[in-house]
């Protein structure tokens, strides 16, 4: 007889690592969005910031200072990345622009490690990750928590998008790039925030996952989880990285737990992929992204 | 002066370049080490080579090397790559007085078989490797030394068989394995069936994506199977993230017990309260109180010579399992001269000190390390040598021994490796040696 409740709980499991997917996915949308890039850095940024900000607990930093001092060094971050590796390559095509921050990934992840070692760290941000009983379905304080995170994070880009001078540049960039710059808009300052802006991003999600994983360099291969959920809720849309997440999240889940039997296990990792090639097959765009129409 | 800096480092760097294009005096023997000091995997490489380079510094520093032959070593960085461990293999392999190689790597160990008995060089695979690898006769240059993986899986049975009061009370009892989905994971897979056949205990084996840093599906799993117990065959981030799931699906943490690989503080701090209670095999037992840690802490590390940067990891399980590794390879080195003279030997001629590697718990105690590991006892044709393994619980500060020395049931196993290695044999047309042949092929 089909055991609808652990179907439940393996559905609600998969939809709240769905949001873990989604927090990484972000950083890439914003970068997309604005510049055509995907960031392939991400991932390191993430490691960067979890491991910058776990060295200075660890050396005594009271946990308020060592998150704002985190968020300073990816300002900082975002700002050199704009200057050093982005504005030389203006004009570049995307291709280009993606290879360097290929070559920026490795960059960061062996500075992260020069400048605080190669250690495995704990971090402990005081939220429990023991279970509570839902009608019989075990759900974890710690995911409820990262999806509230998720969703605020959400909220706050959507209000900054549409109420802020700098938001409304995001979106001018975003539509068209060279009539952006037409109207005076200047192209490095509106890079250098929305790196800025990833960076962020990254301190948040190398902050719940680094709780989830430990602070080690393997952080910096979530962004392997990221990219279904970009391929299903497009490259370039918020509201696509958070519905995107949570389908992978639960399809990925549910596809081990009923379907993986049938194939000696072990297929969540590539189920995602699967279901995001067929999704890439009728929908390049994914689920919410701008359909490019290109005049000939 | 600031500018001349980068010229000294340049002098500096073309010095050790130079240096290491010379060949090695008469009196010294060579560690090449295909370390990984960078990387996803960069706490337990450190750890090791630390250790194993912190000994080598010890007989240097107190006994002035090996009966006067001086211990040299010169690492690669492989960031624990298969094609980078090869790289550093082709490199260093023909420099004088190569002893042996030690790579703490299944994917390079695997690459490196052929060659290494091309060249007549042992490989030191520690606790890991290919199971067969054991016999003798069929692999000369490889040594599996203290525990193989299928010796690893007797052990972890036999310490489950011993907390639920015997063999015989595991019939029925369901253990579940969570492996890690690589070579490496499933390596165990045909044995733990054979053990449940033998034992008449319940077995499912559960496959986690590499590198595993989700397992909520595999742990729902678990929790309707209602498993007794949970073994955790897991490398690296797998490791605290099975134990924080387990810890969210309700399952005990004491009732999982983590395989050879998954046995370190890197594995545990991450998980936080979540992995105290966490049981897993050894082979070596972690802390600084044995004698022969207490040398290297006031012989080397008081000269400046230390290798870890940070003083905390001396007495941890990587930092151990490297020290005893740098026991085992010195002393085969010593049994070695005995038989051919105090001065540098061939690869071959250590080998020959390898299958002769027999240390009693005497030898060990007289070594200063009694309690850190039990005994070894390598012959010609079982280069794994009869490891003792021990358990240890995580008090979430530390590890602390919970069990003696077990034996894994060698008797058992030995068939089962025979018929592995002579079809390894028929495959790649190797003659197998026989204890007629074993000493003249020194």
């Amino acid at each position: 007889m089909f055991d609808y409740q652990f179907f439940i709980e393996v559905l609600v499991g998969g939809l709240l690592s769905g949001v873990m997917y989604s927090l990484v996915a972000i950083g890439f949308v914003l970068i997309y969005k604005t510049s055509g890039v995907l960031n392939f850095a991400q991932g390191a940024m993430i490691l960067f910031a979890a491991l910058t900000f776990v060295s200075l607990l660890e050396r005594g930093v009271p946990f308020p200072l060592a998150l704002l001092a985190t968020l300073a060094v990816m300002v900082v971050l975002g700002i050199a990345v704009e200057r050093f590796v982005l504005r030389p390559l203006v004009n570049q095509p995307p291709i280009t622009l993606f290879m360097a921050t290929l070559g920026l990934s490795y960059v960061i992840e062996g500075a992260a490690q020069l400048l605080w070692g190669a250690q495995v760290h704990g971090l402990d941000l005081g939220i429990s990750d023991t279970p509570f009983d839902v009608a019989g379905v075990l759900i974890s304080q710690f995911d409820l928590f990262a999806a509230a995170v998720a969703g605020a994070l959400v909220a706050l880009f959507a209000l900054f998008f549409r109420y802020t001078r700098t938001g409304l540049a995001f979106r001018a960039v975003a539509d068209d790039q060279f009539a952006a710059l037409a109207v005076g808009l200047r192209l490095p300052r509106v890079w250098a925030a929305v790196w800025t802006a990833a960076g962020i991003v990254a301190v948040v999600a190398g902050l719940l996952w680094g709780a989830r994983l430990g602070v080690q360099f393997s952080l910096s291969l979530i962004v392997l989880k990221a990219l279904p959920v970009l391929v299903l809720g497009g490259f370039d849309s918020i509201a696509g990285a958070i519905v995107g997440g949570l389908l992978i999240g639960a399809i990925e889940k549910l596809a081990e737990v009923y379907v993986g039997p049938f194939f000696g296990g072990g297929i969540e990792a590539w189920a995602a992929y699967v279901v995001a090639l067929g999704f890439l097959l009728v929908r390049p765009s994914g689920l919410f992204g701008q359909k490019l129409v290109e005049r000939v | 002066m600031k500018i001349f800096k980068p010229f000294r480092l340049a002098a500096v760097a073309s010095a050790i370049a130079i240096a290491s294009l010379l060949p090695a005096k008469a009196d010294e023997q060579f560690f090449p080490l295909q370390s990984y000091r960078v990387g996803p995997y960069a706490a337990g490489g450190t750890g090791f080579f630390g250790g194993f380079i912190d000994y080598l510094n010890l007989i240097n520093i107190r006994d002035g090397g090996v009966n006067g032959v001086k211990l040299t070593w010169d690492e690669g960085e492989t960031q624990y790559e298969v094609e980078r461990g090869v790289e550093v293999y082709e490199r260093l392999k023909n420099r004088p007085g190569v002893a042996a190689w030690n790579p703490l790597s299944v994917g390079i160990a695997y690459a490196m078989i052929d060659r290494i008995t091309k060249d007549k060089v042992p490989l030191i695979t520690i606790n890991h490797g290919r199971t067969d690898s054991t016999d003798g006769r069929v692999f000369p240059y490889v040594f599996p030394l203290l525990l193989n993986p299928y010796s690893e899986t007797s052990g972890i049975v036999n310490y489950i068989a011993t907390r639920e009061g015997g063999p015989e009370k595991l019939k029925g009892k369901k253990i579940v394995v969570l492996y890690h989905g690589s070579p490496y994971g499933k390596e165990t897979i045909p044995i733990y069936k054979l053990l449940a056949d033998k034992l008449g205990f319940e077995l499912e084996q559960i496959e986690v994506p590499h590198p595993g840093n989700e397992q909520q599906s595999q742990w729902l799993s678990i929790r309707r199977a209602k498993a007794d117990y949970v073994v955790l065959r897991g490398w690296g981030v797998m490791n605290p993230v099975a134990l924080k799931t387990a810890q969210k699906v309700g399952f005990p943490v004491d009732h999982i017990v983590g395989n050879v690989w998954s046995n370190s503080e890197e594995d545990v701090i991450p998980a936080g309260d979540a992995a105290k209670g966490y049981v897993a095999i050894t082979t070596q037992a972690s802390g600084a109180q044995y004698p022969v840690l207490q040398e290297i802490i006031k012989t080397v590390y008081g000269a400046g010579k230390g290798n870890l940067d940070d003083k905390k990891r001396i007495g941890s399980v990587y930092h151990n399992l490297g020290i005893v590794n740098g026991i085992l390879n010195v002393e085969a080195i010593r049994i070695a001269q005995a038989k051919f003279g105090h001065r540098t030997l061939t690869g071959d001629e250590v080998r020959w000190g390898f299958e002769h590697l027999q240390l009693d718990p005497a030898r060990v105690e007289a070594l200063g390390a009694k309690d850190l590991f039990h005994s070894i006892n390598v012959t010609w044709d079982n280069h794994e040598g009869d490891g003792r393994v021990t358990f240890q619980q995580w008090d979430g500060t530390k590890w602390k021994v919970v069990s003696d020395w077990i034996s894994p049931d060698w008797a058992f196993l030995r068939p089962i490796i025979e018929k592995s290695s002579t079809a390894y044999a028929a495959e790649h047309n190797i003659k197998i040696r026989t204890s007629d042949d074993a000493p003249l092929s020194q």
